[in-house]
């Protein structure tokens, strides 16, 4: 009876370590293609401003929600107005940094990390190359450019601009 | 001479004897006319795609010397074969386009397009949102302050690179065919002129030199390819390329690179981890006049 049990227990104790480690390749492919590293230039900073601790680092933080005047009044914010103004994506504590919606800090250069909180599908399609300009290779490295590169992060639509020549109608001379 | 005698003498002179010695005197006074012997060579050029490795390094050395006097400065003429596995496909996002006709003039910057008279490969067209795609009523010619205009949307369109391509069946000479990585291209010297693939193609892609191109110096590209944007004479047909002398190397067209909102995609059809096959599984996405089967390559979508 002994020997009976001991079989199945021996060819289980095998297929263990064979087991567990089909599980964790199967774990690996579930989590997706592993997420590339997404190299950008540097965001579009004005040297005058930033870091903004330059400034902020010896001055007293007001959460009151206002109407800046003095300094920033040339900041017209049409992003969600209504809802949002400077701290709901500028860190209070730490003002050289952005934060996410839960709270996470993120740096300046990953700033598309807190637009992907509410526009998820556009990041989606940025990070698969369809949003956005892309230059360099169609088969090899692409450059990636962030969302404020192109976007005002506080008025985001994309600036109206003037276009270049009319075409010169046929018999028409220059 | 033999030919002459035979011509001349009273007894023999008939209607095919008379032309063959017509024709035989005019082209050789044509030949001597011409004098120089770069362009013999060129007036007997055969069809590319006939030549040994040989006469084409002799052609291309002719051509590089010839544009390099002309515009002063070196030229290359590459001759670069399709990528293996390669199908090249474009994507053209509509809701992107704001009409700002960058890639118009990038492509003319690139491709030594004639300046004067005209060339353009791009046309950029203006249509209104109430009425969609509407060629009959839509402005080529809009000439805005601003653009996007109220109302309005655009639609740039040049070569299709048709997969069943209406322009290469109708070229007599077959001066015109479909690389294996599916751009169309023209053999220039090999182009008699007729205008036959114009007629055929049902998008306006074609352009024709009708007069000498007019391109300064200072404009032209020296970085050229056999088929692509290497300097045009008067008298041939020309068309977009998708920047074969780029896209060969890797690079992206000239119109992607330059499109401000980012609205022109390019990439390879064969390989699954593509943009342009994301796009295709992924988008709203139409060819144009697809009842006429052509086939294009060419994808507009809407990335909204």
């Amino acid at each position: 009876m002994k020997k009976f049990w001991f079989k199945p227990g021996l060819i289980l104790l095998l297929f263990v370590p064979i087991l567990f480690s089909s599980l964790l390749l199967i774990g690996h492919q579930a989590g997706g293609k592993e997420k590339k590293d997404i190299q950008v230039p540097p965001p579009p900073l004005n040297e005058d401003t930033f870091p903004c601790s330059m400034c902020h680092a010896d001055m007293e933080t007001n959460l009151e929600r206002r109407e800046l005047v003095d300094f920033h009044d040339d900041i017209v914010l049409h992003h969600d107005e209504e809802n949002r103004w400077c701290m709901a994506c500028h860190d209070a504590e730490n003002r050289d940094m952005l934060h996410s919606a839960s709270g996470e800090l993120i740096d300046f250069n990953e700033s598309y990390k807190l637009c992907g909180q509410c526009h998820g599908l556009k990041l989606r399609d940025w990070e698969a190359g369809i949003h956005g300009r892309r230059t360099g290779q169609w088969n090899g490295e692409k450059q990636y450019l962030l969302c404020a590169h192109c976007h005002d992060p506080h008025s985001p639509k994309f600036p109206h601009m003037k276009p270049d020549p009319v075409p010169i109608k046929p018999g028409k001379k220059k | 001479m033999s030919i002459q005698k035979f011509a001349f003498s009273p007894k023999e002179v008939n209607r095919r004897s008379f032309l063959k010695a017509a024709a035989v005197t005019s082209s050789a006074a044509a030949l001597a006319a011409c004098g120089d012997k770069a362009a013999i060579e060129e007036f007997l050029q055969r069809d590319f795609r006939s030549l040994s490795k040989e006469k084409i390094a002799k052609i291309i050395e002719r051509l590089e010397t010839e544009y390099a006097e002309k515009y002063g400065k070196p030229f290359t003429v590459s001759t670069k074969e399709a990528i293996p596995n390669t199908l090249f496909g474009y994507g053209l996002d509509l809701s992107r386009c704001i009409g700002c006709r960058k890639c118009v003039y990038a492509c003319q910057a690139e491709n030594n397009q004639s300046r004067d008279p005209q060339i353009l490969w791009i046309k950029v067209l203006e249509m209104e949102k109430e009425t969609g795609v509407d060629f009959v009523h839509a402005n080529l010619y809009y000439d805005r302050e601003k653009v996007p205009h109220e109302g309005h949307f655009y639609f740039p369109m040049a070569c299709q690179q048709c997969k069943n391509p209406p322009c290469v069946k109708s070229c007599p000479v077959g001066a015109t065919f479909t690389d294996p990585d599916g751009i169309v291209v023209v053999d220039y010297n090999w182009c008699i002129g007729c205008r036959c693939c114009m007629a055929a193609c049902p998008y306006g892609a074609r352009h024709f030199n009708w007069g000498k191109p007019g391109l300064p110096a200072e404009d032209a590209n020296p970085k050229t390819h056999y088929f692509g944007n290497r300097p045009r004479m008067k008298g041939v047909v020309e068309k977009c390329t998708w920047c074969v002398q780029r896209t060969r190397e890797g690079r992206y067209p000239a119109c992607v690179e330059a499109c401000p909102v980012g609205a022109r995609k390019f990439g390879n059809l064969l390989d699954k981890d593509s943009e342009i096959r994301y796009i295709l599984e992924n988008k709203r996405v139409l060819i144009l006049k697809e009842e006429l089967n052509t086939q294009p390559k060419f994808y507009y979508f809407y990335g909204t």
